[in-house]
């Protein structure tokens, strides 16, 4: 188990590694001048931006810029924005917080709607609430993020007025949650923004916790268990459902990537105070410090995830520790 | 709506449904696609799919307006759904059905273009890794790995960033290359069942190139989860494509995609929501349609369930 946690542990270490200096070459490979790129407007003197490029080491062989850029990052150092006028670190650690929030509450409306209604419609299979739901699923399923959001919006921000259409508390009474109003308040403005998010995710897990019941239902041990009378209700929530949870370990996994990717556009539609929005400003900008070093912290977040992921696995299923290739198998399953 | 594009619309709605009892009658004949029809869902996606690509061929025909241009940008600002727009018109006083169905030529075509380079190479890498295993595919799945760990959007924002505005094509290209990976990984587990299998084993003691063993004996029969994957992955890509334009970073405007007509409507959503609507359903249709059409088609090509 130890070892096997291990190489886990290596592989992901590895994998931000190559992130990182896949990163690094595509900076690297972009046209421009570093005086324009850098700054976003250009330094129309000559000398100013030689001294600039001295100072930030531009002008050394690329092999040292690339070391010296790791020891940067080793030491916590994501680089230094000139349109924001503060180091990168800084404004991610502003942002970072509200959008761990935000796909922390779609993460929990993402599988705990989501397996609700899936063991719902396989304990009524083939029944009408499986048919409608299974067609409101593939439905929600189909949605772009960003349209949901807007009709979100549109339908109970605006015509409704049951929720704040954006931003992520009272500026003036909550610039920080440090009472209950306050906490009611963020919670109340997260609403929409993490439903946006949530519900998408959520009717895909329905239909995958479906499909992953059905899967196990079709096993031997399943049979015997109706076959040695159990009432039906316990061959579904205590047989299958226990065994069909472990892919959704592994979905938990594949989540992420999907969440961040989200969060960039539901941030910006929400006027969300997070890590996406700062992310698309920083296009907007040219601010290519803040877009890479977000573009790492994502990667690692995934990463970090997909570990999780594969220790709780690991826990749940003595299978997979057993047999290191049976992981690859269960998640392209 | 002129009475030629009225005219064009209804030839369309009625093509693509005889297209569809057509096929459905074909289909009757054979066991496997019987089972395709067998899902109600995969005929009405199979229908919206026809009326919609029916739709960006013929943008020209069907389309009453120019996309880009604006008739009257005072008296004709977010007019209401009518019968003379028949989809309103967006704060520009553009004709909204105009752009929907010139549209329909960029997102369909850039979702249809980057999922055929993506299942592509996504073919390509996981039968080579599948069929060389050792080191090649230990390299070549450790490199899938660190793909499926990037968060694209990240990634493609970053491209956008230092590239300024990708064109059209590399734009299609950047989308492809990204999206293969999942492709890679469901090919090469099919590969390392199949190149067990007696037959390929056969090619190979006679003496068959590897290549040949590859394209000739092995990918053809991993065909059917290609095929879903396929489909699943125009979706994807449509999706990818419609965010990135809804950032201002994809397709360029005043070029009509989905994805920036969505972003156009955005700012007047409260005053205007038509201008979002249509495409954001028109996004929804296709990405249901083409899951609905891959769960058919996974029934239908799923050789299990043939009559023995």
């Amino acid at each position: 188990m130890t070892a096997w946690l291990l190489r886990r542990l290596a592989a992901s270490v590895a994998i931000v590694f190559a992130v990182v200096t896949f990163v690094f070459i595509l900076i690297h490979l972009a046209p421009g001048d570093p005086c324009i790129v850098g700054t976003g407007e250009g330094i129309p003197d000559p000398e100013v931006c030689r001294s600039l490029v001295r100072q930030f080491g531009l002008d050394q062989p690329i092999l040292v810029q690339y070391w010296r850029y790791l020891a940067e990052l080793a030491h916590g150092n994501l680089g230094y924005s000139f349109a924001l006028h503060r180091p990168v670190r800084d404004a991610l650690a502003d942002t970072l917080p509200f959008t761990l929030q935000l796909a922390g509450a779609a993460l929990l409306i993402d599988f705990g709607l989501g397996l609700a209604l899936g063991i719902y419609q396989a304990l009524r299979l083939n029944r009408l609430p499986d048919v409608v739901l299974g067609n409101i699923t593939l439905f929600v399923y189909s949605l772009p993020t960003f349209w949901l959001g807007l009709i979100l919006l549109l339908l109970f921000g605006e015509t409704l007025r049951l929720f704040p259409v954006g931003g992520a508390g009272d500026p003036i009474l909550c610039p920080l949650v440090d009472s209950f109003y306050c906490l009611a308040d963020r919670l109340w403005h997260m609403v929409l923004p993490a439903a946006t998010l949530g519900l998408v995710g959520a009717a895909g897990t329905a239909r995958f916790q479906r499909a992953a019941m059905l899967e196990v239902a079709q096993q031997d041990f399943v049979r015997t268990a109706r076959a040695k009378g159990l009432p039906e209700r316990r061959v579904v929530l205590r047989h299958q459902l226990r065994n069909a949870l472990l892919s959704v370990i592994t979905r938990f996994g594949l989540t992420l990537p999907f969440l961040l990717t989200g969060a960039v556009l539901v941030e910006t539609i929400f006027a969300w105070p997070g890590m996406g929005r700062l992310t698309v400003d920083a296009i907007l900008r040219r601010d290519y410090a803040v877009v890479t070093a977000a573009a790492l912290i994502a990667s690692a977040l995934v990463v970090a995830g997909s570990l999780i992921a594969d220790m709780l696995l690991g826990f749940a299923d003595p299978r997979i520790r057993v047999r290191d290739d049976a992981f690859v198998d269960v998640v392209t399953a | 709506m002129t009475f030629g594009s009225w005219l064009a619309l209804v030839v369309a709605i009625v093509l693509s449904a005889e297209a569809v009892r057509w096929l459905r009658q074909r289909a009757m004949q054979h066991e496997r696609w019987r089972r395709f029809f067998r899902h109600p869902t995969a005929a009405w996606g199979s229908g919206i799919l026809t009326f919609l690509v029916i739709v960006a061929i013929a943008a020209p025909l069907v389309a009453p307006l120019d996309p880009i241009v604006q008739p009257d940008p005072v008296g004709l600002k977010n007019h209401p759904p009518s019968l003379t727009f028949l989809m309103g018109t967006d704060v520009f006083s553009r004709d909204v059905w105009s752009r929907f169905a010139y549209g329909a030529r960029v997102s369909l075509g850039i979702g249809a273009l980057g999922a055929l380079i993506a299942v592509t190479l996504g073919s390509c890498v996981g039968a080579v890794a599948g069929y060389y295993r050792r080191w090649v595919d230990a390299i070549l799945m450790r490199c899938v790995d660190i793909g499926l760990a990037l968060p694209r959007i990240f990634i493609l924002l970053m491209a956008v960033a230092l590239w300024d505005r990708l064109p059209f094509a590399w734009l299609t290209l950047v989308i492809g290359l990204t999206s293969w990976f999942g492709t890679s990984r469901l090919v090469r587990a099919e590969v390392l069942a199949l190149r067990e299998r007696d037959f390929v084993v056969a090619a190979r003691a006679l003496g068959v190139p590897s290549g040949r063993v590859i394209f000739g004996h092995i990918l053809p029969n991993a065909a059917a989860p290609i095929i879903v994957s396929a489909a699943l992955s125009v979706g994807n890509v449509l999706l990818l494509e419609a965010s990135l334009s809804f950032l201002g970073i994809g397709v360029a405007p005043p070029r009509p995609s989905w994805g920036n007509m969505i972003a156009d409507g955005a700012v007047t959503i409260y005053t205007a929501p038509w201008t979002t609507l249509f495409a954001g359903l028109a996004i929804s249709l296709v990405v249901m349609s083409l899951n609905a059409v891959a769960d058919g088609l996974r029934d239908a090509l799923d050789p299990r369930k043939d009559p023995a």
